[in-house]
């Protein structure tokens, strides 16, 4: 009669330290879950194709002057800010849910870029860069030689 | 600044069950600010990938509706995508419109992806000034 019981405790307690471990590990899944907007606006896309690689992000209302393009090896990086309405004396805001401030995002690309041959637009709101793939990187064909 | 929520003309709609479209695309929620000026108030919502040409306001009902048409077919075709953050489909939202906006005389543009709604209080519902004169 005392064996089942005892046993039934240690299942308990694992019980409980599985509880608590799935607790801490939510926790943690959910903090990290608020990115903050600095580094999640804007929403980006990477398009690839052999030899380049397109990115496109969701930048309404932004003058494209004021984005910044720059790339590094592999990682391009896009930031500027979004104005907000600039309100008058008794003006308010009663839903404010688009973004605003400074942004800036990094994206990793699938491979190495040559820098001074990317091409940028701005159209409807969407930024566009177009990135070729850097000579070096490109891979290269071996032809076998029969004799 | 005045209190925000208290006297809202215009109001989320509050039933989510919206018609279906007819054809399978995706269709998002765009972010909207509201704004309440003296004598309008501005909607102002993120539709990237919308112009003039392929956004639709109607106004049924006392009920704005605000659809945006994003060709998604022509995107990109000779790509592959790599690596997607966001998805690409149509934007819509509804809103409820009082007798308070003067519904004849909305206003819509279009720029950079950002539709700009002004809709323009009725005459009767503009707070009105009252001089005291002196006896």
């Amino acid at each position: 009669m005392l064996i089942p019981g005892f046993r039934e405790f240690n299942w308990m307690q694992d019980m409980w330290l599985e509880l608590d471990r799935m607790q801490r590990e939510m926790g943690r899944l959910f903090s990290g879950t608020s990115i903050p907007y600095s580094q999640s606006f804007p929403a980006a896309n990477t398009w690839s194709r052999e030899n380049d690689v397109l990115v496109t992000a969701e930048i309404p209302g932004v003058d494209p002057k004021n984005i910044d393009i720059s790339v590094e090896g592999d990682v391009l990086t896009v930031s500027g800010s979004r104005v907000m309405e600039e309100l008058a004396e008794g003006e308010a805001y009663h839903r404010q849910e688009r973004p605003h401030g400074t942004f800036r995002k990094s994206v990793r690309l699938p491979f190495r870029v040559d820098g001074n041959k990317v091409e940028a637009s701005y159209q409807k709101g969407t930024l566009t860069v177009k990135l070729p793939r850097i000579e070096s990187d490109k891979p290269r064909k071996i032809s076998i030689k029969s004799e | 600044m005045a209190e925000t929520g208290k006297d809202l003309e215009i109001r989320k709609e509050r039933n989510p069950l919206q018609a279906e479209t007819t054809r399978s695309r995706r269709v998002f929620i765009p972010r909207t600010d509201i704004i309440e000026k003296a004598d309008s108030i501005i909607l102002i919502a993120d539709m990237p990938g919308v112009d003039e040409q392929n956004v639709d306001i109607t106004l049924e009902k006392g009920v704005l509706t605000m659809h945006g048409t994003v060709n998604a077919e022509a995107y990109h075709r000779d790509y592959r995508v790599a690596y997607a953050e966001y998805g690409i489909g149509d934007f819509r939202r509804s809103f409820t419109v009082t007798d308070e906006i003067d519904q004849e005389k909305i206003e819509a543009t279009v720029k950079d992806g950002v539709l700009r709604l002004i809709l323009p209080k009725a005459e009767k519902t503009k707070p009105k000034k009252i001089t005291v004169q002196t006896g």
